[in-house]
């Protein structure tokens, strides 16, 4: 086992006494491209998540992180190893995960209630239900008052907000979000980090959050995934033991500064950045 | 302060002649069309009576809205009028759109959800796309004879072209992002077509319809000028035989009117259906 893997574990066994909502164990996955080439996209992830937590995965462009997310939401099969979400091994997309992307995906024909309603359709949660479930969402993510409006009349920030309300609609237990905020301008992507952390300690979901944002990552993170790139392995596990709720003039204090320079420490080690 | 002055001043004068004024300033092509247009005729018809062109080559425009004239008066009945010979024609015009593009559609729709499908028939389709689809119109009017069938089998295969392409490139360029969320919500195949595939690639198939619109015409026209006893494209040639070509420009006339209807129709439609869609057409290189 090489050390690296063996800092994961160590700080999985502080989590080690229940077991884990979300059990991610020696997975591995291979692409196989069109010409035929192989791609090691993950290679031997393994960690444990707690319920309620707020687990943060950063690292460079190609070191898998989408890749990960994607196989939580059950939307790529693995090649090796076991996912478990409540200890049922995930085989396919499952009702209780929301997904918010880099992008909001907001369908242009609807409206931004529409939108936020679209998965009750598909799952067949009663009209009524819905509706008040949204205007509920929209409110709790400020969006009241642009019910009525077309995605395009609102602005990014607005946008991916609704697209976070959308994903709790269903009111899944675990969000798993794909840089949700990396098309955002700095100042709203600070106002969004704080918001998140808002919604996620009111709602007490699992949130599982890829950025590549070293300090978006510590910002919001329960504990902080660094993952490095060919092929895509998880290097550490970085717990951030930083009271809630955390503000934006934390980011200044020197806890918060030893953490972000360890994690860029380790991904220079790796060469991944320069 | 003399800005202001004249601010208030403009303000103040009679409200519908201010409200014509600021419409001019803004869009002041609104004015200038019509005027280039009654400056060509205008040119054109003195310069036909200066120059002395015999009509049969270029007629007066006096002559030509004449021709329409008659055309149009004569009784709905009679063969050599506009009313019947655009009856005619219109109904293969649309006929064929409807059938053609329905056709298409739904084969572009089918092919387009298989992949395999969709990869096999493709060369075939890039290939038939080439080829001047009005080139088979005299083995067309052969098969199906010199009534209204063989020009609406005409106009059905040009208008079936645009929509099948155009379907086919619109549900290849679905986001795929769009897909992978509803997939991510457990969809079924059904929903995320209906929910997402179809609802995005209908500003392709729109494009198709403005296409098919022009080709309608195009096809009815060609089908009569190789072979029909009535619509307009028969007048045109019956005309030509009698150097009349001043009835020819007229029946161009009421073609253009026709096609300008017609495509009319389809944006008002279009802008309803897709008002979340941006403008710019899409466009497909499709030849007639
Ligand atoms: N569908 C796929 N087919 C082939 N290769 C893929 C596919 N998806 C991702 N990859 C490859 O897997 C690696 C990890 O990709 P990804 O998970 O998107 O990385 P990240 O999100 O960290 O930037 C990359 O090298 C990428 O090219
Ligand atoms: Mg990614």
């Amino acid at each position: 086992m090489s050390p690296e893997t063996a800092t994961a574990n160590n700080h999985r066994a502080a989590n080690d006494a229940a077991p884990p909502f979300i059990a991610i164990r020696h997975v591995g996955k291979t692409f196989t491209t069109l010409r035929g080439d192989q791609i090691n996209a993950l290679v031997d992830i393994d960690c444990a998540i707690g319920e309620g937590n707020f687990i943060t995965i950063v690292g460079p462009s190609g070191c898998g992180k989408s890749t990960l997310l994607r196989i939580l939401a059950g939307l790529i099969p693995i090649t090796t190893g076991r996912v478990e979400i409540g200890g049922d091994a995930v085989t396919g997309p499952r009702r209780d995960i929301g997904m918010v992307f880099q992008s909001s995906i907001l369908l242009p024909w609807r409206t931004v209630l529409d939108n936020v309603m679209l998965p009750a359709e598909i799952l067949g949660i009663p009209k009524a239900q819905a509706r008040e479930r949204a205007l509920s969402l929209l409110s709790m993510v400020r969006l009241e008052g642009f019910e009525n409006k077309y995605p395009q009349e609102l602005s990014g920030g607005m946008q991916q907000r609704a697209s976070i309300a959308r994903a709790l609609l269903h009111d899944p237990k675990i969000l798993l979000m794909d840089e949700p905020f990396g098309a955002l301008d700095a100042m709203t992507r600070e106002q969004m980090n704080l918001e998140l952390q808002r919604i996620w300690q009111k709602s007490g979901k699992t949130v599982v959050l890829v950025t590549h944002s070293i300090s978006e990552a510590v910002f919001l993170g329960d504990r902080v995934l660094v993952m490095t790139p060919r092929p895509g392995r998880l290097e550490t596990v970085i717990p951030v033991k930083i009271a809630r709720p955390r503000g934006l003039d934390g980011m200044a204090t020197p806890e918060f500064g030893g953490i972000t320079h360890e994690i860029r420490r380790l991904l220079k080690q790796e060469g991944t950045i320069e | 302060m003399a800005d202001v002055s004249k601010l208030s001043s403009t303000t103040t004068a009679p409200a519908p002649l201010s409200r014509w004024k600021m419409r001019l300033i803004r869009r002041p092509e609104i004015v200038l069309s019509p005027i280039l247009l009654v400056t060509v005729l205008g040119l054109w018809e003195g310069g036909v009576r200066f120059f002395d062109v015999p009509s049969y080559m270029l007629p007066r425009v006096s002559t030509i809205i004449y021709g329409l004239y008659q055309g149009f008066a004569i009784s709905i009945f009679s063969r050599g009028g506009y009313w019947l010979n655009g009856a005619v024609t219109l109904a293969e015009v649309l006929l064929g759109f409807v059938i053609g593009s329905a056709i298409g559609l739904v084969l572009g729709i089918f092919i387009s959800q298989i992949r395999l499908l969709d990869a096999t028939l493709r060369p075939y389709i890039v290939a038939f796309q080439c080829l001047p689809k009005v080139a088979i119109a005299p083995i067309i009017v052969m098969w199906f004879g010199y009534d209204i069938t063989s020009k609406v089998v005409m106009v059905t295969m040009l208008c079936f072209f645009p929509l099948l392409v155009n379907c086919m490139v619109g549900f290849r360029s679905v986001d795929t992002d769009r897909i992978e969320l509803l997939r991510s919500l457990s969809a079924t195949p059904s929903q995320i077509f209906w929910k997402v595939k179809f609802p995005s690639a209908l500003p392709f198939i729109f494009a198709g319809l403005d296409i098919a619109a022009v080709f309608a015409i195009v096809g009815a026209i060609v089908g009569e000028f190789v072979g029909a006893q009535l619509g307009l494209g028969v007048q045109i040639l019956s005309m030509n035989a009698q150097m009349d070509t001043a009835g020819s420009f007229s029946v161009c006339i009421v073609l253009a009117v026709m096609g300008l209807v017609l495509n009319y129709s389809i944006r008002a439609v279009q802008r309803r259906v897709l008002f979340w869609a941006p403008s710019e057409a899409i466009q497909q290189p499709i030849n007639v």
